[in-house]
């Protein structure tokens, strides 16, 4: 499988002496999914800085689809798309103009970039606000407006740094099933944000960063099967006092209607029923109490501030 | 990029940057064009004539170029620091930076705007002067060259100012306390041989000076300076004011941490 993005030994450090990053190697295939999860300040928006050519980086090599920034920046350039984590358009200029204008800074004609921005805009739900000034858009629609600015040159790889901050869940959502839409038509994505089920649920591998360094690098599904417990959350109908007894299962009782229960790697939910239902124990409900994500980043942050000297 | 992608690039950022300034153009074009026309009505027809002549053509006819040529460098100057700066701020800068629009071209681009407004005021400052005096084009070539040449060069020094400036007060640092005061002492409503010896050297070292004198001798066919030594002066400017501002786009400076 050919590379869409590769890092070698990438380090940078400000001109205040503050090193954002130590020597990161991190490579993504062509057609990935690819969360790039980290602490703030843990160093993803310098990456993505350097990569996007707006942070300059002290030593390494990045190449873009086969192409150095160094070397054939032109080129990088033209095959990566990026939706920065803060707005950073134009607040009065109409958003079709935004749109088109990113085309032409590409080199698309204006007739074709007025096409694509039509295309994209329509896709996002966009194409009404059309003349209005960006201004006037709410924060969803803005973050909408900046994926549909990044598209419009059909980049090849996709950084979306924090895309879905601050928007609300409905248009979130939407935005996901959009991002599976031309992940699928073969779009590279690399993903950074802070709602881990989003990562969980939309990317198929992961790398964590922190202070610099990168302490996780491997497939969702191999980090997810790294937690030895999960954790759910049952609902009672009716109260019970000093539930106990469920041998084999970590038992926390929240309060005589609810139960916290851990269940190991391996072990088996329908023994778990069983129990419950021999002390007459009925469950109206049932979930996971934390994302699991969420609990093995937490952990992983944990242990490397621990190891840190 | 190749050339042809490179020029649409540069035709985005030059229709964006006139679009701009066009939308507000009661910021833009209207204040400087009443502005001229108090200065007719004041040092023309009020002052003027209690002056008399000056090198031998009455007053307002002898400041009316520079009158023209002072819109004009205020107003390509204003233009490129007030738009780079507030693509600085608003971080819409990083559109073109993420690119592949080679840094020429944004420089490009962002002259070509603030010589499109310059060009815009100093139009419209000229027919508000047909109003007040008998205009002469004594050499039409020498107006066009003279005013195409000094919007470019103050164009890149509002981009300079703009690449350096890290609040809204450093851009108007500049042409409050530099650029008027140039302008005013550079021969607009005087003749530098009317200043003792010192301050007529002295005069010699504003730019501004050289090009007021070359746009006037298109009007009036008088100069104080030599018309080669107005060109070589406003081109050395230019040459080394795009050498510079590109080094600092290269250079990232203020742009790419």
């Amino acid at each position: 499988m050919s590379r869409a993005l590769e890092i070698k030994n990438l380090t940078k450090t400000y001109e205040n002496g503050f090193e954002a990053l130590k020597g990161i190697d991190l490579v993504v295939d062509k057609g990935d999914f690819f969360a790039l999860l980290g602490p703030n300040g843990a160093g993803k928006s310098t990456t993505i800085g350097i990569l996007a050519s707006l942070v300059r980086k002290t030593s390494g090599h990045v190449s873009i689809l086969g192409h150095d920034i160094d070397t054939d920046f032109g080129r990088a350039k033209k095959l990566l798309g990026l939706v920065p984590q803060e707005f950073n358009f134009n607040i009065f200029e109409p958003v079709l103009e935004i749109v088109a204008n990113q085309a032409g800074y590409y080199g698309i004609p204006r007739k074709l970039a007025y096409e694509r921005a039509e295309r994209y805009l329509k896709e996002l739900r966009l194409w009404d606000k059309r003349f209005e000034q960006a201004r006037n858009l709410s924060g969803g629609l803005k973050r909408r407006l900046m994926i549909a600015r990044a598209l419009v040159h059909r980049p090849e790889l996709l950084i979306l740094d924090e895309p879905t901050a601050g928007v609300d869940i409905e248009i979130r959502r939407s935005m996901w099933a959009f991002l599976r839409e031309i992940n699928a038509q073969g779009t590279t994505i690399i993903l950074t944000t802070h709602y881990l089920e989003e990562a969980e649920s939309l990317c198929r591998n992961i790398a964590i960063i922190d202070k610099g360094i990168l302490i996780e690098n491997t497939s969702m599904k191999k980090l997810l099967g790294k937690l030895q417990t999960d954790t759910y959350v049952l609902d009672l109908p009716a109260p019970h006092e000093a539930v106990s007894g469920l041998s084999g299962f970590s038992v926390n009782q929240i309060d005589s209607t609810t139960l916290e229960v851990e269940v190991g790697k391996d072990g088996d939910m329908n023994q778990l029923f069983s129990l419950l239902n021999e002390r007459g124990i009925n469950v109206s409900s049932i979930r996971t109490k934390t994302n699991r994500l969420e609990q093995l980043f937490v952990n992983l942050i944990e242990s490397n501030q621990s190891d840190s000297p | 990029m190749t050339y042809l992608e490179q020029y649409i690039a540069l035709k985005t950022i030059v229709t964006k940057e006139m679009l701009r300034f066009m939308r507000i153009w009661l910021q833009t074009i209207l204040p400087p064009v009443i502005t001229t026309a108090l200065y007719f009505v004041i040092f023309g027809r009020l002052i003027g004539p209690k002056i008399g002549q000056m090198q031998g053509f009455n007053y307002i006819d002898y400041i009316v170029p520079g009158l023209i040529m002072m819109s004009v460098i205020t107003n390509s100057y204003a233009n490129v620091v007030s738009s780079f700066y507030g693509s600085k701020f608003q971080h819409n800068i990083e559109e073109m930076l993420v690119s592949p629009t080679p840094n020429y071209i944004i420089l490009t681009g962002y002259v070509s705007g603030g010589v499109c407004r310059g060009l815009a005021v100093g139009a419209s400052v000229t027919l508000v002067a047909w109003f007040f005096s008998d205009l002469n084009f004594a050499h039409t070539l020498v107006i066009i060259s003279t005013v195409l040449l000094t919007a470019v060069l103050f164009s890149l020094a509002g981009l300079i100012n703009a690449i350096y400036a890290r609040s809204f007060d450093d851009i108007s640092i500049v042409p409050t306390f530099v650029l008027t005061p140039l302008t005013y002492l550079g021969g607009i409503f005087y003749s530098i041989d009317m200043l003792p010896g010192f301050w007529q050297n002295a005069s010699l070292a504003n730019p501004i000076l050289y090009m007021v004198n070359a746009f006037r001798y298109g009007f009036l066919g008088i100069t104080d300076i030599p018309l080669f030594t107005s060109y070589c002066i406003i081109i050395g400017f230019i040459i080394g004011l795009f050498w510079f501002s590109l080094h600092l786009l290269n250079k990232g400076y203020g742009l790419r941490t």
